[in-house]
């Protein structure tokens, strides 16, 4: 008796010294390498982007809008130097950042593109399934309740994700397409795509919304990051070894 | 038992959001500093790199623009009731003055340097030429639209009459006003002078006018009376105002401070197409 009670504990014991933690290899490359491209252009554009916002910070519907038109939305203040990018307020720097690193984003953009549709990453990892969009309710539940999948359902996106996965994408290819129609020359190419967008001072505004929305994705995300288990998510960036959290962890 | 793991992982969670969004707002504020922005934007080297992106840009869009499209032209119920005036509002000076007072009836538009026949014309000239009239957005490099109906002299047309010589790459506006200050002293190349250039694509294009007539009335001062470049495909700083010579040359490095304009002196894009 006593033998077999101490044999069950040491198993324990065992068991709790040495947890077992599956090894995953979660992100391929290519995932890994644009992530880390992304963040930092990400970055540069929104700080360069709110130092051009500053040059006119109001925003307006329709084709047309300056000083005496009515504002969609106007903003009182210009937005703090340690925001912009450069900090001091200078529209022709601030241009150049921001053309160079919308070259970046869009390339990068497309080799992941390419890539991700190629190896089926969007359409597999990615792009919800029926079970998956069954699942909103319960996992926008878990969600609120900050608990996070374990075991086998670790291993997958959960639908959320999923969601703001391909909305992040869709953002992005709406970033890339309402900067364009800003520009006179890309005007004259594809006046029909600004007029889709409802003139080129309502493509000025959805770039200034879309942008919002993904510095709110960026936020949500680096929480969820800090939640999950930081130094294993960064590590899965990194390396692509993701440690799935067990069942009884 | 239960109660406190509870509490405990609820303090846990909330310690992790906290620290999230100041972990976020550091690093965002942080960057900057680590990146050393404002050190690289001074950086000449930096600029070059970052200045690829210009070449970059006016190739595609010389591309994807090679079938000369033009610039969608407006209703006239979409003239914008206030059209903003931008840059000088009014050059000043004696000389300027003196041809308000006069209505302009002693403006002249001089065309040389890389042609054929120098051409010397008046207000009065070009308005006797054929005219090309067209309802455009005006796109402002901060950020602004407005929408105005443009009449003038389409700029091939005098660009043929004066005859291009081979060789010539740009035309070159030199205006009337200066942002810097007093505008009657020091020639065209002076400090603070405007002065703008495009190269031949865009001089050629039927949208390129000498304009004269702004929403059906003369321009009026804050818009560039007596004559006015318009460039639809690139943005208002392109668009000269107060114009007086046009000069055909093979390069503009030696012109005032060699980048082809007053706003490219100060370090915007020569190439204003987005």
């Amino acid at each position: 008796m006593p033998t077999a009670a101490a044999e069950a504990t040491s198993e324990t014991d065992r068991r709790r010294a040495q947890p077992r933690r599956e090894i995953i290899y979660r992100h391929a490359w290519p995932v890994r390498l644009t992530h880390w491209i992304n963040a930092l252009t990400i970055f540069i554009l929104v700080g360069s982007g709110l130092n051009i916002f500053n040059a006119h910070p109001r925003l307006y519907w329709g084709q047309a809008g300056a000083d005496f038109d009515k504002p969609f939305l106007a903003f009182a203040r210009p937005w703090p130097d340690w925001l912009t990018l450069p900090s001091y307020m200078d529209l022709a720097d601030a241009r150049h950042w921001h053309f160079f690193f919308a070259w970046v984003l869009v390339m990068n953009g497309a080799f992941y593109l390419a890539w991700s549709l190629a190896s089926r990453h969007i359409q597999r990892d990615l792009w919800p399934t029926a079970g998956d969009v069954r699942a909103i309710p319960r996992s926008i539940a878990d969600h609120i309740r900050l608990k996070h999948p374990k075991g086998e359902a670790a291993k997958r996106y959960n639908v959320l994700q999923r969601l703001a996965y391909v909305g992040l994408l869709a953002l992005a290819v709406g970033m890339v397409l309402t900067g364009l129609c800003m520009s006179p020359g890309f005007d004259a190419f594809a006046p029909w795509l600004v007029a889709a967008l409802g003139g080129r001072q309502s493509a000025r505004t959805l770039h200034f919304l879309f942008a919002s929305a993904i510095v709110l994705f960026i936020a949500v995300h680096l929480i969820e990051v800090v939640l999950a288990g930081p130094l294993n998510e960064l590590r899965s960036m990194i390396t692509g070894r993701y440690a799935v959290p067990g069942e009884h962890d | 038992m239960t109660i406190i793991t509870r509490q405990k992982a609820l303090l846990t969670r909330r310690e992790a959001l906290l620290g999230g969004l100041a972990g976020g707002g550091l690093l965002l504020s942080g960057c900057s500093r680590i990146l050393q922005v404002d050190a690289l934007t001074d950086s000449t080297s930096f600029q070059r790199v970052l200045a690829v992106a210009q070449s970059w840009t006016r190739a595609t869009q010389r591309f994807f623009l090679a079938g000369g499209q033009m610039a969608k032209e407006y209703k006239p119920s979409d003239i914008s009731p206030h059209f903003k005036a931008n840059g000088t509002l009014n050059p000043g000076g004696d000389d300027y003055e003196r041809h308000v007072a006069e209505g302009f009836v002693n403006w002249h538009l001089k065309i040389d340097g890389m042609v054929s026949h120098p051409l010397t014309l008046s207000v009065a000239d070009l308005r006797r030429l054929p005219s090309r009239s067209q309802i455009t957005r005006h796109d402002c490099v901060e950020g602004w639209s407005a929408i105005g109906g443009w009449t003038g002299v389409p700029l091939a047309l005098l660009l043929r009459a004066a005859g291009v010589r081979a060789g010539a790459k740009y035309v070159v506006f030199y205006c009337a006003d200066n942002l810097d200050g007093d505008p009657a002293k020091g020639g065209e190349q002076s400090p603070g002078q405007y002065y703008e250039s495009i190269g031949l694509v865009d001089a050629m294009h039927p949208q390129t006018i000498i304009a004269y007539d702004m929403n059906g009335k003369p321009l009026d001062v804050a818009h560039g009376a007596p004559l006015r470049l318009r460039v639809e495909r690139q943005l208002g700083y392109k668009m000269a105002k107060y114009v007086r010579h046009i000069q055909l040359v093979s390069d503009f490095r030696a012109i005032a401070g060699g980048h082809g304009g007053y706003w490219e002196d100060q370090g915007y894009d020569w190439y204003a197409g987005i």
